[in-house]
This record gives C-alpha cells, structure tokens and sequence, in this order.
C-alpha cells in the first residue's frame, strides 16, 4: 500500500468530498442539537434551580439585631442597659497570616497582650462564627485612623455594636447575672431549641442570672433585611426590611435602694439576705456577698481578672443566697412550734422542764441544750424567746420525722422554690425514705432528735428561709418567690404580671399562729435572744436567731468561739418580719462564721427593716474583716469562665 | 443575488451577500450583548465596532483577492508563523504563566493566531500540489506540518489555540480523503494514550478536566466560571430576563463576561428563544459555508472552504459548550460575538477567504 500510486478519479473525488461535507454536516446538525438539548435542561427543566441560585447570588439577608431589653428595678432604676460603641473585628478565614495582621494593626490602633489573648481565646472557642472583636469601644481617634488605613486590612471591619452595662456593678449581681458572648455549645443549645434563626447576627446571650432565665424575653426578635448585592458583596439597594422588634423591658420586683442598703450592711462580711414581700412574693431584696463587676464578663473576662474572682477564698461567683446550704439552726424551730401546736402535740401553756439536756428513754446520750444547766420551766412562748434546745428536742421526739416532715415540707423547705433565676439548690429535708435512699439506713429515733433544732441532716438555702418566713407571716399564704415583677414590651405596657395569685394557702389555727407571732416578736424585746438588735424599733419586730454549726462540738466538749479559726465559727442566721401584725417584709439574713445570729445576722436584718418601713438610712456599717475556706466549686460560673473567657 | 462574478458594482463584486447578511447579524448581536455585559460602557462598545470595521476590510481585501495568490503565499506565511513560534518559545513574553507574546520593540504580536489561517492554507496547498499521485506518505508530511505548531502552542501553554488549529488541520485530512481506516485506528491509538497525555499536561489543564467533570469540588476557584454560567443561562428560562436586566451578568457574578463568556450575558436576558435564534443564525453561515465547499474547482479551494468552516462551527462548539458546561474551560472565544480584535480579524479573514473562493471566476482543472 505504501507505494501504490492511485490513479484518481475528478468526479469520484469529488463525489467523496461531498460526501465527507454530507457527513460532517450531519455531525454539525447532531451537535447543535446536543448544545440545544442542555438549553433546554438548564433553561426549562432545572430553571427553577438556578433561578433559585440566582436570586440567592444576587440577595443576601442581613439579619437586623433588636435591642436588648433592658432590666429596671421595682422603682425604674436602670439594672442593665445598653449603649453603642465601635468595635474591631477581623474575619480569621480571609485572614492568611493572623500574628502579622494583628501585629501591622497595633499600628494603628492599640492592641494591649491581654487583648490578643482574649482573641486568641474567642478563636479557638467560636469557630463557627465569622466575625470576631480584636478591640472593643474604640476612641473616635482609632476609629478616624482605623478608617484612614483600612484598604491595609482586608477582612479588617469596624462594627457600630451595642454594648451591655451595669451602671450599678457589684450591686445585685447575683440577681442580674450578665450576658456573655454565644459560644459554640450556647449555638448547640439555640439549634436544639429551634432558636438559632432569631440568634442570627446575635453576638450575646445570657448566662447567668436574670440576664439568662428571661433571655427569650430580652433578647427580641430579630429583624430582616433583605439586600441586593453584587459579587463583591456590596450592598446595591434594600428589596425589603421587616423591622426587629425589641426586647422586653423587666421590671423587677427588686428595691434596688433596699439591695443597696441591705448589701452595704454586711460590710465586708460573707453572707446572703432574702427579702420577701409575703402578700406578694415579690423579691425586695436578694444579696449574696460577696458580689463581682458583672461587666467583666460582657466580652469575654481576661485571665488575671478571672483568677482573682475565681481563686479568691470568699468565692464572690457563689451565689450564697441560690446555692447556698446552710443547717437553719434554731431559725427551724418556729416550724417546729407551729409543728407541735397544730399537730396537738404542744399547747402554748404546757410546759417542760429543761435540765440542760434531753436523753431519749432507755439511752445515757445527752442532747445538750446551749445553756448548760437548762432553763428551768420552758413553755412555747419562752422556748422561743430564749432559744430553748431542750423543749425542741422532746418535741421532735414526741412528733417523729414524719410528721416533721410532713408539716414544715409545707413551708417550702427540702424543695426549690421556683424562683426565676436558674441554679437554685433544693436543701435537704430529712425524711425515713431519704435516709434510706441516701445512706441505707434506717432512720434512728436519735436522728429525729437533732433535726427538731435545725441541725441534724438539715439544709436550707437563704432563699428557702425567706420563703418560710414569708409563708409563716403570711398566715400560711405561699406566694411563688419571684424577682421579675413585670414583663414590659418596648412602650413599657405589662405582657406578663407575677405575684398576683398564691400557690396555695396552708390551712392553720389563728390562735396557733398568734402564739408564735408574738413570740417571736418577744425575740427581739428585752430577754429575748436578738434584744440588742431590736432596741428602740418603732413597729413590731418578729425574728428567731439561729446559729449553723460548722465544726461539731463533741459530747462533752464546749464550744469556744475564740479558740477556733475564724472559718470554723458558726455560721448566723436571723429570720424575721415586720410589722407584725401585718408583714410587709419578710426575710432571711445569714452571716457566714459570724458567730451567733443575734450578734452579727439579726443588727443587719434591723437596719433592712428600718429603711424599708421607716425609711431610715443606717450609719456606715463598721467593716469586719473576715476569711473564709470553701470547697465546693461553683459550677455555673466555672462553666462561664469556659465561654466568656476572651 | 449571492454571487457577483462580472455584473454590479465594483465594490461589492467578491463579496458574497448571505454570509455578508449573516456576519452583521451576529456583530450587531454582539455589539446588543456587549452593551450589556460592559454595563452600557460605551468606549468598550465603540472600540468593538472599531475592531469589526477594521475585520469588515481585511475581509473585504482578502474577498478581492484570487485564490491563485492566497495560494502563493500558504509557504511563506506557514514557513514564517513557525519562525515567530520558534522565536516566541526561545525570547517570548511570559505574561498570566504562559508564554504565547513576541515583543517587536513597536508592537506585540501573537503568533499562534496567525497560524490558525497559515496551518490550513499550507496543508491545503501541499495536497493541493500533490493531487494527483496523493500518496499515505502525504498525509504523514501534512500531518507533521500540522504537528510543529500544535505542539509549540501546546507548549506555551495555549490550550484553546492548539485545538482550534489541530481542529483546523484535522478537517484538511479529513476533506482530502483520508481513509476512515487510517482515521479509527489513529483515534483508537489516541484513546488508548489518553493516560499519557494526562501525565503530560499542565496542573492547570488537568484542574480545568477535573473541575469539567465536577465544578463544585471548587467552587470558588476554576469551578466558579461554570457554576456561574451555567446559573446564568438556567435562571435566564425560555424568554430570558430581558436586555440589561441580568442579574448575573449585572451584579458582577459572571466573569470574563464580555469576552470567553458572553454567550451566557446572551442567554441568561434573552433565554432559550434567543439561543435558538443564535444557533440558527450561525447554522445559516455554516450552512453557506458548506455550499461554497461543495461548489469549490479546486482540491485547493474545497479544502480550505470545508476547514475554514469547521474551524468556524468548532469555535462555536466549544464556547458554547464550555459555557454551559458541558466542554472544559479552554480559551476560546465565540465567533463574531465575544469582545477583541484579534479574533474577529482572524474570523472575518477566513470568511474573506470564502467569499473570494466563492465569487471569482471559478478555474476548472483540466
């Protein structure tokens, strides 16, 4: 073949050629045709998909964040509030060489160490959210400079961002908590409950407190923007808007002038004090200290700070009055009266005889009464004033646990009380079952003995001694202990209203409650145990003084306040009401080893009286200073320190 | 109508009136579309209509020439493309990583384009002269003479070009007879080799093949082109969005949109109506194409016409279907429609060719 020479023909050549022309042709046709077919794919089968695509390309939705709402005491003083500031945020993904950046941007704006660490932190906690501050509330004159260099700092961004304060720091900290930055594991928590949509371009969220129970109702809803965009992402026009709607305002049922007060009373002493209205279950006062600058925590809490609130002894995180469990001392034993007067166990005029101590039948253990030697002849009424052990021991052991349990679990202890923050301990309450379920035990008749002063298996949170007191001066109406008084929408109508209905209503002879009303009104007049602290008061003036062991006294050893470090005293605890005959505060007051209730709890529960029905402001209260050991970890806030953080 | 050999006016006696009523159909259709993808920018669009008059003359000299001379000068104008191709790939310009310039002090030039008209004029000239006694060995020469450019772009890199040219020497083969033996056993040999030829290519050639097969494995990188096009034309449905109504286009999402990919600003405002109207508007010159080849005297003239209209249909090809998707990403523009001079004086010159193939006096070998 390589050599063969064809001989060709003109006209089959050319028959061939148009044939070959024919041929193509037909490929042609055939591809056009295969180019018409994807046409048609795209353009009418799958059109809805890319116009979908398209219209995605072309409109990006800004979310719009509404303003938080804002947190007032029950006297319109501002809590919690907002105000704008700038920020400096840098987007990490369009960002090769972070250290460089930051490092050419301290050129421009000042950058300190404990920024940098701060962001370093956000980074590795936050890695689904695009935008993070470097620096937050810019001058004016970094925001002109930023602005002048910004072409340097691609990915580089000024934000106009509200900000959360709390004008009133340390002060009802407890009661406020503080909002914090959303984290990854907040972000699982909203996706879990449906709400990470209306989180979108949401920086913050509550963590702890008032700031975190009522987060659905501060937070708002958010609005929507609907812009035009080009491929670089700049705004052309608004298609359309739905504005944001605010948050809700709360009012409080707090008196932010009586929180002053009462926290300014405990000077720098360790302690908590409830106050309750009993009509109501209004809130008036709810301390814990010592308290911390909830600011701190808005944008992520730096190191040093964090290890000074966190490693300090006098744990200022904890929130004594929510958390913490105390044994309620002799402040148990007006239950305990009431206890033995309606369940026919006690009449107000019987009487015992106390030696000094209690010994159950057939047993040489003594139950030691605080007074050795006894008090001679105690009915209720003296049992009371003066704090008689030894009546409260017979009397237990004449009720039983049941019936103790039974009938003081109606004032709210050994359960939480609902109150509207998150993290309240439940207090213990001991009961047969508890005993068995706890310990595997069977409850001993001696356990019942020690329980009927408040100091056997006992627990109870300040909180839960101020709802009993409140129940009790109420006559046995149990209101729902509430610091949010009212929700209010952005023009300050009500939405919600608490207080306004009791949980229920214990049913209890007057004649009972008018003996032990007016024995604890003789608590605090001459021969009573807080005499001292109820001098010269200008209403009646209800209280029992109580006193928490914290190291046990062996049997026949004697308790010497002086001899023990400072951090074994006995805790203090006064309850009290007033006026009387009509309570319009109730509350509980506890002193962390400060010794006896009368001394160091009930001057502080006088001079929260006195200011609140009197409108009397105290001297400055001389300051004790005091130390104190305590083990258990504060979980909330460790857990907080774990987001916030940076 | 179509054909003036001896009447009418001086003017416009070599140019063939239905490919001359086609070729400004589809300029002022890309002058419509360029409006809009330069968004109303009306130098963009000037000096396009510039670049047409400036190819609307070549075409019209080149039509005004016989093709005895064309034929002259297919040696000279291959031997000196090879040169310049030689010279670019010893002292070219690099420029975007590919090396495709040749600096003349006064002016650059691109070589390789030149060679899009040079490579089928010469291989239809050397069968041409071979007629006769057209032996295996021939098409091994001519192949050669297609293979030395080819591979000097390919090296370039400039992966467009070398297809178009291949494309265009492929189709003189073809057209002077070359046995569908010789041609089945050479694609098989070539499929076979495709892995080689995937070991040979450049990483960015390989990244186009494999974004080709799945443009969202990259989506914001070579994928992006595709995805973008390909949303364009979807959303643009059976009517289109309408004239400078894009939002693809005009919000800045298409890229290269008014030159590579100006079909999609095409499809995406004017929709499957306007894309059939295209496709038949480009089918009637390819059409009048194919009557001219088959009307053709000469082994040398048959040749030219049938290639140059396959390049012409290929062009099409390939942009079209790059743009849609269905084709990787290669530099291609589409015929008569996309932004840039070059191309439309190397277009215009090959339908010059067609239309002086066309409308001279016709020599009948004896």
């Amino acid at each position: 073949m390589n050599h063969r020479i064809e001989l060709r023909s003109y006209s089959r050549e050319l028959h061939n050629f148009r044939l070959r022309l024919a041929i193509s042709a037909g490929f042609m046709l055939l591809l056009f045709l295969l180019l018409f077919v994807r046409f048609f794919y795209l353009q009418v089968s799958q059109r809805e998909h890319y116009h979908t695509l398209a219209e995605a390309n072309r409109i990006s939705i800004a979310p719009i964040v509404p303003n938080r709402g804002l947190i007032f005491d029950r006297n319109g003083v501002v809590l919690a509030h907002n105000y704008s500031a700038y920020t400096l945020e840098i987007v990490p993904s369009r960002i090769g060489n972070l250290e460089r950046l930051i490092n050419e941007l301290t050129t421009v704006v000042e950058i300190s160490a404990r920024d940098r660490k701060r962001f370093k932190k956000l980074m590795e906690e936050n890695r689904r959210i695009e935008s993070l501050p470097i620096r937050t509330r810019l001058s004016d004159v970094e925001v002109a400079r930023f602005a002048a260099n910004r072409y340097r700092f691609p990915g580089v961004e000024i934000k106009a961002r509200p900000f959360r304060q709390y004008p009133k720091g340390e002060f009802a900290s407890h009661v406020v908590g503080y909002i914090g930055r959303i984290n990854d594991k907040d972000l699982e928590r909203l996706e879990a409950d449906s709400e990470l949509a209306n989180y979108r371009g949401s920086q913050h969220m509550g963590k702890i407190g008032i700031e975190q129970s009522y987060e659905r109702e501060l937070h708002g809803i958010t609005g929507i923007e609907e812009m035009e965009t080009d491929a670089a992402g700049r705004a052309i026009r608004v298609i359309s808007r739905t504005p944001p709607i605010a948050g809700r305002n709360l009012k409080l049922s707090l008196d932010f002038k009586l929180q002053e007060v009462a926290e300014k009373a405990f000077g720098d002493r360790r302690g908590a004090l409830v106050a309750i209205e009993p009509a109501t279950g209004d809130v008036l006062a709810f301390v814990s200290r010592p308290g911390f600058d909830p600011n701190l925590f808005v944008d992520g809490i730096d190191t040093e700070n964090w290890e000074l609130l966190n490693n300090s002894i006098d744990r200022p995180l904890n929130n004594r009055a929510l958390r913490g469990l105390y044994p309620p001392g002799s402040t148990f034993k007006p239950f305990m009266a009431l206890a033995g007067l309606e369940l026919k166990k006690r009449w107000p005029e019987s009487e015992i005889s106390d030696p000094g101590y209690f010994s159950l039948p057939g047993s040489t253990h003594r139950f030691r009464d605080w007074k050795a030697g006894g008090h001679g002849l105690v009915d209720l009424h003296k049992s009371l004033v003066i704090s008689c052990d030894t009546y409260y021991y017979s009397l237990a052991h004449d009720l039983g646990i049941d019936n103790i349990y039974n009938f003081t679990s109606q004032f709210g202890l050994g359960k939480k009380t609902g109150i509207d923050i998150e993290g309240e301990a439940a207090g213990l309450l001991p009961s047969q079952a508890w005993k068995m379920q706890r310990h595997k035990q069977n409850w001993f008749a001696g356990d019942t003995i020690s329980v009927g002063i408040g100091q056997g298996y006992n627990l109870t949170t300040p909180l839960q001694l101020a709802f009993a007191t409140a129940v009790l001066a109420g006559n046995g109406a149990a209101f729902r202990p509430h610091l949010v008084k009212q929700v209010l929408d952005s023009n300050n109508r009500i939405v919600r209203e608490f207080g306004t209905s009791p949980l229920y209503r214990l049913k209890l002879d007057p004649a009972n409650l008018k003996a032990v009303h007016n024995a604890l009104v003789d608590v605090t007049r001459p021969g009573g145990t807080a005499a001292v602290a109820g001098a010269g008061a200008a209403y009646t003036f209800a209280g029992k003084t109580g006193t928490a062991q914290v190291v046990g006294v062996k049997q026949g050893e004697k308790y010497e306040e002086s001899k023990l470090d400072e951090r074994h005293r006995d805790h203090a605890l006064f309850i009290s009401y007033a006026p009387a005959e009509n309570p319009k505060i109730a509350l509980s007051v506890l002193v962390e080893n400060g010794g006896h209730g009368g001394a160091a709890a009930a001057p502080i529960a006088r001079v929260v009286m006195d200011y609140y029905l009197l409108g009397k402001l105290p001297k400055e209260a001389a300051a004790q200073p005091v130390d104190q050991v305590d083990e258990e970890e504060d979980e909330e806030h460790q857990q907080n320190r774990e987001d916030g953080h940076g | 109508m179509a054909r003036l050999p001896h009447a009418g006016h001086y003017f416009t006696r070599y140019i063939d009136g239905l490919l001359l009523c086609g070729i400004l159909l589809l300029m002022a259709t890309g002058l419509i579309t360029l409006f809009s993808a330069t968004d109303a920018n009306s130098a963009r669009v000037t000096s396009q209509a510039i670049n047409m008059l400036v190819a609307l003359s070549v075409m019209w000299l080149v039509a005004n020439i016989p093709l005895e001379h064309i034929m002259r000068i297919a040696l000279p104008l291959y031997a000196a493309g090879l040169f310049l191709l030689l010279c670019v790939a010893l002292f070219g310009e690099v420029n975007n990583g590919a090396r495709r310039w040749l600096n003349l002090g006064v002016t650059r030039i691109q070589p390789s384009e030149l060679m899009k008209i040079a490579v089928p004029l010469m291989m239809a000239w050397y069968f041409d002269k071979h007629e006769t006694t057209l032996r295996l060995r021939d098409y091994g020469v001519a192949t050669l003479l297609l293979l030395a450019p080819v591979l000097l772009i390919l090296r370039q890199p400039d992966l467009g070009t070398a297809l178009l040219i291949a494309s265009s020497g492929f189709y003189v083969l073809f057209f002077s007879g070359l046995s569908w033996r010789i041609m089945a056993t050479v694609a098989i040999a070539g499929g076979a080799s495709l892995p080689l030829l995937w070991s040979m290519m450049h990483d960015y050639q390989r990244k186009r093949v494999m974004t080709l097969l799945d443009p969202t494995q990259d989506a914001l990188g070579a994928g992006y082109h595709t995805i973008q096009s390909t949303i364009a034309i979807g959303s643009g449905g059976v009517l289109g969005k309408g004239w400078q109504q894009g939002t693809q286009t005009h919000l800045a999402f298409l890229p290269e949109r008014s030159t590579d990919f100006i079909f999609a600003v095409f499809s995406e405002e004017f929709g499957l109506l306007g894309n059939l109207l295209l496709l038949l508007l480009y089918l009637a010159l390819i059409a009048r194409g194919m009557v001219i080849a088959a009307n053709a005297s000469t082994q040398f003239t048959r040749l030219i016409a049938a290639s140059i209209t396959l390049t012409f249909f290929t062009y099409i090809f390939v942009n079209i279907g790059m743009v849609i998707g269905i084709l990787p990403v290669v530099g291609v523009p589409l015929p008569l429609i996309s932004y840039g001079g070059t191309s439309m004086v190397t277009m215009l010159l090959g339908f010059g060719i067609l239309m002086s193939i066309q409308t001279h006096p016709k020599l009948v070998k004896t």
